[in-house]
């Protein structure tokens, strides 16, 4: 299975190679060759473009916090009551289908186009997978845990913590893994975007003078980041959950 | 019982009710910079003078037609990728973590190659709008048809059924469901896909008129555009709703 997979993508790049090669990259597909040279003769050695890449780094990270806690308070708080989650959760389900990358002139105009700009608008992508996986898994609870847990004096704190977070673990770790492609999709267009700093600057350079190689090897570097980051929050999604589907089987 | 379905609907209609009035009094009183957030009033207005332009009607028209292009691509192409993998049982086995995987890699990262190689015209759209709403579909084919039940090919084949029968009869109505929400989730995903290249960069389009808005500094008429958006993806959103409870029904 790993060797046929990895012939794939041998077979892949060389085909690449050898179809992009004799045109030299001119019509816009720089072969894999090239763009290995573009990545540690330009890429990587120019001091802007990795402050540019770990600057992406850097506001992926706190805007996923923020779309993580901000996430979980809203949703305990919606989740919490039976009438609250009736009321709201059509809300955030609705707010949630509105495809928010038309709001991105409004975001930069807003918090301009430094980092803030980037982290508000990862949030906001990142925050409605947190939210709705942490009210959906407190629908889960048994009603009779709650029950008997409020019998035996427990305060809401309590059940919360004890009661609701235990059984609403694995649609929240779901949440989380969600949130990460979200939040980076969301950083991304921001980037994109905002066109005048930071990795969507170099991106903007390196079309504009059809430069396909440096392009490329930039996107890759992007790429590799985003598959560290996804598999980071699926491995701690696996570390949290096993036990669930271990202990009831 | 406080808890009835009219209660909710009564707290989400006071939760509506005082959004609109603390926009309405942030703009009267400028409590935020009317270039953050222009009166209601100054947007509405700003809307009914947009709908009656050539312009607005244009712009809806291309944006429409490169979510039809893109959507259609990436159904075709999706649905065909997810019958010829599950062909063979080892090819699903090798390439549906290989695709699903792809998946988890913004596409995002790739609309500047997009616009490199397919212009800043509308056929980049189209392309990266397909692009991304190829894989939803594509792997929700594989998940359906690779579930099918071996018995009934088996059985399927005993009774002598043509290739397309199969395909038809057998494969197509177990599969269905499955695929059903692979075809939606890609119809969102090619739908956002497309305003947000042509926010990103475009010379035409809703999106592109959203961020010209921007750039111009007129955010009643900005804020009109996203209020067309908004309404529209949630017109969007009832009615495949509504589409696929009926084709789920049959």
């Amino acid at each position: 299975m790993l060797a046929a997979r990895a012939a794939i993508l041998a077979v892949t790049l060389v085909a690449w190679e050898v179809a992009a090669r004799p045109t030299g990259g001119a019509d816009l597909i720089a072969p894999p060759s090239a763009i290995a040279q573009a990545l540690f003769a330009t890429v990587l050695r120019d001091g802007a473009i990795r402050s540019a890449i770990l600057f992406t780094l850097f506001e992926v990270l706190c805007a996923y916090a923020l779309a993580v806690a901000g996430g979980l308070v809203l949703g305990l708080a919606i989740g919490s009551t039976e009438m609250a989650r009736r009321s709201f959760y059509p809300v955030v389900l609705l707010l949630y289908a509105i495809p928010q990358v038309v709001m991105l002139p409004l975001v930069t105009l807003v918090f301009g186009i430094g980092p803030a700009a980037k982290i508000a608008f990862g949030f906001s992508h990142g925050v409605f997978p947190v939210l709705v996986n942490v009210i959906a898994g407190m629908r889960n609870v048994n009603p009779l845990y709650v029950r008997a847990a409020t019998a035996m004096g427990a305060q809401r704190a309590d059940i919360i913590r004890h009661v609701m977070f235990p059984h609403m673990a694995t649609s929240f770790f779901t949440g989380l893994r969600l949130a990460m492609t979200t939040t980076l999709l969301g950083v991304i267009l921001a980037e994109l975007y905002v066109s005048t700093a930071g990795v969507g600057y170099f991106t903007k350079l390196f079309a504009e003078n059809f430069d396909p190689a440096p392009l490329f090897a930039l996107i890759g570097i992007l790429a590799v980041m985003a598959i560290a980051l996804n598999e980071l929050a699926r491995s701690v999604e696996r570390r949290f959950t096993h036990w669930r589907t271990a202990s009831t089987s | 019982m406080k808890d009835s379905p009219a209660a909710s609907r009564l707290v989400q209609l006071g939760f509506l009710t005082a959004a609109v009035t603390a926009w309405y009094v942030a703009g009267r009183f400028s409590v935020v910079p009317p270039l953050f957030l222009p009166p209601i009033d100054a947007v509405w207005s700003s809307l009914n003078g947009l709908i009656r332009t050539e312009e607005f009607w244009s712009a809806i028209g291309v944006t429409l037609s490169t979510i039809a292009k893109a959507y259609g691509i990436a159904v075709v192409l999706g649905v065909l990728a997810g019958y010829l993998v599950t062909r063979s049982r080892f090819l699903t086995a090798v390439l549906e973590p290989v695709i699903s995987a792809l998946f988890s890699i913004p596409i995002t990262l790739f609309l500047p190659l997009f616009i490199l190689v397919f212009g800043i015209g509308t056929a980049s759209k189209v392309a990266y709008g397909a692009a991304y709403g190829f894989f939803p579909i594509a792997l929700n084919t594989i998940a359906g048809l690779s579930r099918v039940d071996r018995r009934y090919l088996a059985a399927a084949r005993a009774l002598g059924i043509s290739a397309f029968g199969t395909v038809r009869h057998v494969m197509w109505p177990a599969a269905f469901p499955v695929i059903l929400t692979g075809l939606r989730i890609g119809f969102f995903i090619a739908f956002a896909s497309v305003l947000g290249g042509e926010t990103i960069s475009s010379v035409e389009g809703v999106g592109r008129n959203i961020a010209l808005s921007a750039e111009l500094l007129e955010p009643a008429r900005m804020y009109a555009w996203i209020v067309v958006v908004v309404a529209a993806a949630l017109v969007l959103n009832g009615a495949v709703s509504a589409i696929e409870n009926r084709m789920r029904g049959q």
